[in-house]
């Protein structure tokens, strides 16, 4: 079967920019071949037929991660002049290019070497997914086959995030982090943050509602909230909460300890750790993503925010 | 070959670009890019796996796209922690190489 | 044996588990004083559970299994205790509960005070490291044991930089990024197993993987992944420093517990996934570099000038011990759970307990003194009996006096080396001992030295820390009792056996012997006084210097990655020619 032209395109196209990526002198052009290889990268998933997947990708894996990246970028203070300094040898160069065209050529010969018909649990999921009561078979696979993976991906982000925090200055503990925007009142970004967060907000529910039987789901629409609150923040309407107000606390950790209530309930009814008693599964998946879109919202947020840096204990 | 091999195999090479950058340069920022590259290289060929075995009336394979959307997530946080703690190194010691100082006195 | 169904006892493996996160999400919740306080309530009822499981995994007398669900693997997920997880479980569990009580001085937070960000991050880490590792162990999952991995970083390197320091926020950065490269390999290999075999659950794995390309570059990938975040020479290249440089608590974390992670992972992998893809010839190679480690390892141990330091770069020398048993447990050409597996086990956990001793030891003077310089330490002694003592009952432990952990461990694999005639693993085990005690006579003679004017400004440290870092280390030193169950009885001897005590003695001289030929300045030396070196230290201390130089060129980032890369492709070669045979 020959590939369409499209296909080869794109694939040209996402080496380049990788390739790009990876060798350019200037660290900001770097990071934005990055961030348009991120989006490239989203309608890779589509072609792939993995909607949901496109949508996480283009939401965090591009849209937060390429902010997260360029707001480092601009942060650099002139180390990149000292590192160019600290360039290998040509010959390290080669030798490292030969050990990585190496380990490509073992891929490839794995990948050409996989069997055929692929294995693949497509039949189990669509025989099992009618008693989880949901239609999207990957909110299936997350919340019902896999949900212990689900809860621990929580687990991880709080952890990231407790991480990010003990990087603060001692004297700035409990303090807000990031800097303290400022824009014109009557501005353009100003407006832009008073008449997109209701329409964002709006998009977020949808997403969120509509990933139970479509694509759809909490992270993408989780992801879209923070940006929101983000757009809020920078354009001065609002602030960077303390890091030790009780309702950031408590939202943080209100979705993983849901998870795990839920998941004792389904034990007490049946019989298994985050089982689900027939009829059950839907509102108690409900009841899951309903705790955890707060928790991922701040928690997304606040990892774009970094450490504390003003404030302090009051 | 069918689309889903075109994309495995520029997985491959997506893994080998990031790899050869995570290893050659020098400063943390662009071996984190580079680090990212490497790991949508995993993720892409995870996902044509995924597109390798549609059946059962699905475009594809769910559990490898339920797996990389937790995947892509973890990666945002790894991403996020490494970038707090790049960007705390430069205001601490306005010097982000990784190599070690020459050892005092000696 | 039944590895699919949930077994009685099995329910208590979701609960260990997840009590150390509960724990974790609760002490973020309540901040302030509340999160050492729910960190002191965690650790008696994790412990207890820990010691359930092994309870019920000894009345089952088959390995535990969860079904999270309900849902039955390949399309769920089970949570499986068998002999290694279960001892894993406990030595963790008492582990953590000793470090906890010699935090409590470092940081504790004082009635009224307001929260400090060195001891929310630190309980908060402690608890996460702990609910990381209880994954590790009991996951029957590859994708699980990815984000159990990924855990497990995320909450060790904050705690690398804890105390804030430019340097140590370098160690972590360099940590970050190259943990983060092994596990990006370690989830490729995971990804190629799934297309290749349809199923991430690792006992269906290992009913149908069998030798080929997909299996051999997955079991390269991995192994090489996990050697990085277990960080065995060559690619150490972030462990030093780390280690070196965290508070001690952090560091006793790390070494003793945060390592141990990565390895767990590397033994399923071999023995229970792809016992029957691994060859000979590949797990030489593993035993070869851990025989490295111990090598350069000690000797760049006995050149520091820190104490931290040379006890970061001890851990790196015993991490080669933890990959000796590979070539030794083979049988039939597959690897099986028997005594070299065993030997291996009781070295992790004599280490785990042995290291956290030392590294509190370590930061109980450096608290008192202000600073670790070896070469001042002189007068300690006298100062603080019981921390010398931890220090002096650590490293016993390590070089395997008996009746310790180690001792035992050394003696199933010389049986082992012996039984299929490796001779060279013989000489490596005997000869391995020395250069432990190097470092350890080097430290204790400078403890033990009368200071030129008597000790000043000497801060008083606490009693229950320095019981804490004495009782880890008699735990590691009387291991050997405690697997009198599980193991041959008739391997502990008299512990005063004249061929033991013989062999303990020669290995104390020899390890003298190394000190006083590589340690920096000569051991007879009076504090401060001007000395001139022998013919023969001169030449030793030229051989000291060279391979100090090797190790800092083999930490160099570049070296290590290409490293890395290369054997990769010698595991490949080594799988696939191993397998012709």
């Amino acid at each position: 079967m020959m590939v369409p032209v499209v296909s080869v395109v794109v694939v040209a196209l996402l080496l380049w920019l990788a390739v790009w990526t990876v060798v350019a002198r200037d660290a900001f052009l770097a990071v934005a071949a990055f961030v348009v290889y991120g989006l490239l990268l989203a309608l890779v998933w589509v072609r792939l037929a993995g909607v949901d997947v496109a949508l996480t990708e283009a939401a965090i894996g591009g849209g937060l991660t390429g902010a997260l990246l360029l707001g480092a970028v601009g942060r650099l203070r002139g180390t990149e002049a000292a590192a160019t300094a600290e360039r290998s040898s040509a010959g390290t160069q080669g030798v490292a290019l030969v050990l990585s065209v190496g380990v490509t050529m073992a891929l490839v010969l794995c990948v050409l070497a996989l069997p055929e018909p692929a294995p693949t649990m497509a039949p189990q999921v669509a025989h099992k997914l009618p008693a989880t009561g949901v239609g999207n078979p990957i909110t299936g696979v997350l919340l019902a086959f896999r949900a212990l993976d689900t809860l621990l991906e929580a687990v991880v982000l709080v952890i990231a995030l407790i991480g990010v925090w003990s990087l603060a200055p001692d004297r700035f503990w409990g303090g807000r982090p990031g800097p303290r925007y400022t824009t014109d009142p009557d501005g353009i970004l100003a407006y832009l943050a008073r008449v997109l967060p209701p329409i964002g907000i709006v998009i977020g529910i949808y997403l969120f509602w509509a990933g139970a039987d479509h694509p759809g789901g909490k992270f993408q629409s989780a992801t879209i909230l923070a940006a929101m609150w983000m757009l809020v923040q920078m354009a001065g309407l609002g602030d960077a909460p303390r890091i030790d107000s009780r309702w950031v606390r408590g939202g943080v950790v209100i979705g993983p300890l849901v998870f795990v209530a839920v998941g004792l309930f389904g034990a007490w009814t049946a019989g298994a750790f985050l089982g689900y008693p027939d009829g059950w599964a839907k509102p108690m998946i409900v009841a899951i993503e309903v705790a955890l879109l707060p928790t991922l919202v701040l928690v997304l947020a606040l990892l774009m925010n970094g450490p504390p840096s003003r404030g302090g204990a009051r | 070959m069918s689309v889903e091999t075109l994309f495995a195999l520029a997985a491959c090479a997506l893994v080998g670009i990031g790899l050869y950058g995570l290893i050659v340069q020098p400063h943390p920022l662009r071996k984190l890019v580079a680090f990212n590259v490497m790991g949508s290289g995993v993720f892409v060929l995870f996902g044509a796996l995924a597109m390798r075995g549609a059946e059962a009336g699905m475009a594809a394979d769910p559990v490898p796209q339920a797996l990389l959307i937790t995947a892509i997530v973890v990666a945002f946080a790894a991403t996020s922690v490494t970038v707090a703690l790049l960007l705390r190194l430069i205001e601490s010691t306005d010097n982000a190489s990784l190599a070690d100082e020459p050892s005092a006195g000696d | 044996m039944e590895l699919w169904t949930s077994t009685h006892g099995g329910a208590l493996l979701p609960a260990a588990v997840l009590a150390p996160f509960v724990g974790m999400l609760l002490g973020l919740a309540l901040g302030g004083r509340q999160v050492q306080r729910v960190a002191f309530v965690l650790m008696p009822l994790a412990l207890v559970l820990a010691l359930g499981l092994a309870v019920a995994w000894q009345r089952e007398g088959q390995t535990l299994v969860y079904l999270l669900g309900g849902w039955a693997p390949p399309l769920g997920i089970a949570l499986r205790a068998d002999g290694p997880a279960v001892a894993m479980l406990l030595a963790v569990a008492g582990v953590v509960c000793g470090i906890g009580l010699f935090a409590r001085a470092d940081f504790g937070t004082p009635v009224g005070a307001p929260e400090s960000r060195a001891a929310f991050s630190y309980w908060l880490l402690l608890m996460a490291v702990w609910g990381a590792l209880n994954l590790v162990f009991v996951s029957g999952d590859l994708f699980t044991l990815y984000v159990a991995l990924e855990l497990l970083t995320f909450a060790g390197v904050p705690l690398v930089c804890l105390a804030g320091s430019g340097e140590t926020l370098r160690a972590a950065l360099r940590y970050m990024l190259f943990a983060l490269c092994g596990s990006v390999l370690y989830l490729l290999g995971a990804v190629l197993l799934y297309g290749g075999y349809g199923t991430l659950d690792m006992p269906l794995l290992a009913g149908m993987v069998r030798p080929g390309p997909v299996a051999w570059t997955a079991l390269a990938l991995m192994t090489v992944g996990l050697l990085a975040k277990t960080a065995l020479f060559p690619l150490h290249l972030w462990l030093p420093p780390a280690h070196g440089g965290a508070p001690a608590a952090a560091s006793a974390v790390l070494s003793a517990l945060v390592i141990k992670g990565s390895w767990f992972l590397l033994l399923r992998l071999w023995f229970d996934v792809m016992p029957g893809v691994a060859t000979l010839g590949a797990a030489q190679l593993l035993a070869g570099l851990g025989a490295a480690a111990i090598v350069v390892g000690s000797i760049v141990a006995l050149r520091q000038k820190r104490l931290k330091l040379l006890v970061a770069y001890s851990t790196m020398a015993q991490i080669g011990y933890l990959f000796l048993m590979f070539p030794l447990a083979f049988e039939a050409g597959v690897l099986v759970h028997g005594a070299a597996l065993s030997a291996g086990l009781l070295q992790a956990i004599s280490h785990a307990t042995a290291k956290a001793g030392m590294f509190m030891a370590a930061g109980l003077v450096y608290a008192a003194l202000g600073h670790d310089r070896i070469a001042d330490l002189a007068g300690v002694a006298r100062a603080m009996p019981l921390a010398v003592m931890a220090f002096a009952v650590s490293g016993l432990a390590l070089m395997g006096v008996v009746p310790s952990g180690a001792y035992l461990a050394k003696k199933l694999l010389l049986d082992a080396a012996e039984g299929s005639g490796q001779w060279w693993w013989t000489l490596v085990l005997q000869g391995g001992a020395v250069f432990t005690a190097g470092y350890v006579v080097l430290v204790l003679v400078n403890m033990l030295r009368r200071p030129a004017a008597p000790l000043q400004g000497v801060t008083p440290v606490s009693i229950l820390s320095q019981w804490a870092a004495l009782g880890l280390a008699l735990c590691s030193l009387l291991l050997a009792f405690a697997a009198i169950g599980p193991v041959s009885t008739e391997l502990i001897k008299n512990p005063l056996d004249a061929r033991d005590l013989g062999t303990t003695l020669l290995v104390i001289l020899g390890g003298a012997l190394l000190a006083l030929a590589l340690s920096r300045r000569s051991l007879f030396a009076a504090a401060g006084a001007p000395h001139r070196d022998g013919a023969v230290r001169r030449v030793t201390m030229v051989l000291g210097m060279a391979l100090e130089q090797f190790d800092a060129w083999v930490r160099r980032w570049t070296s290590a990655g290409l490293l890395m890369l290369l054997l990769a492709g010698l595991f490949v070669g080594l799988l696939r020619v191993g397998q012709a045979a």
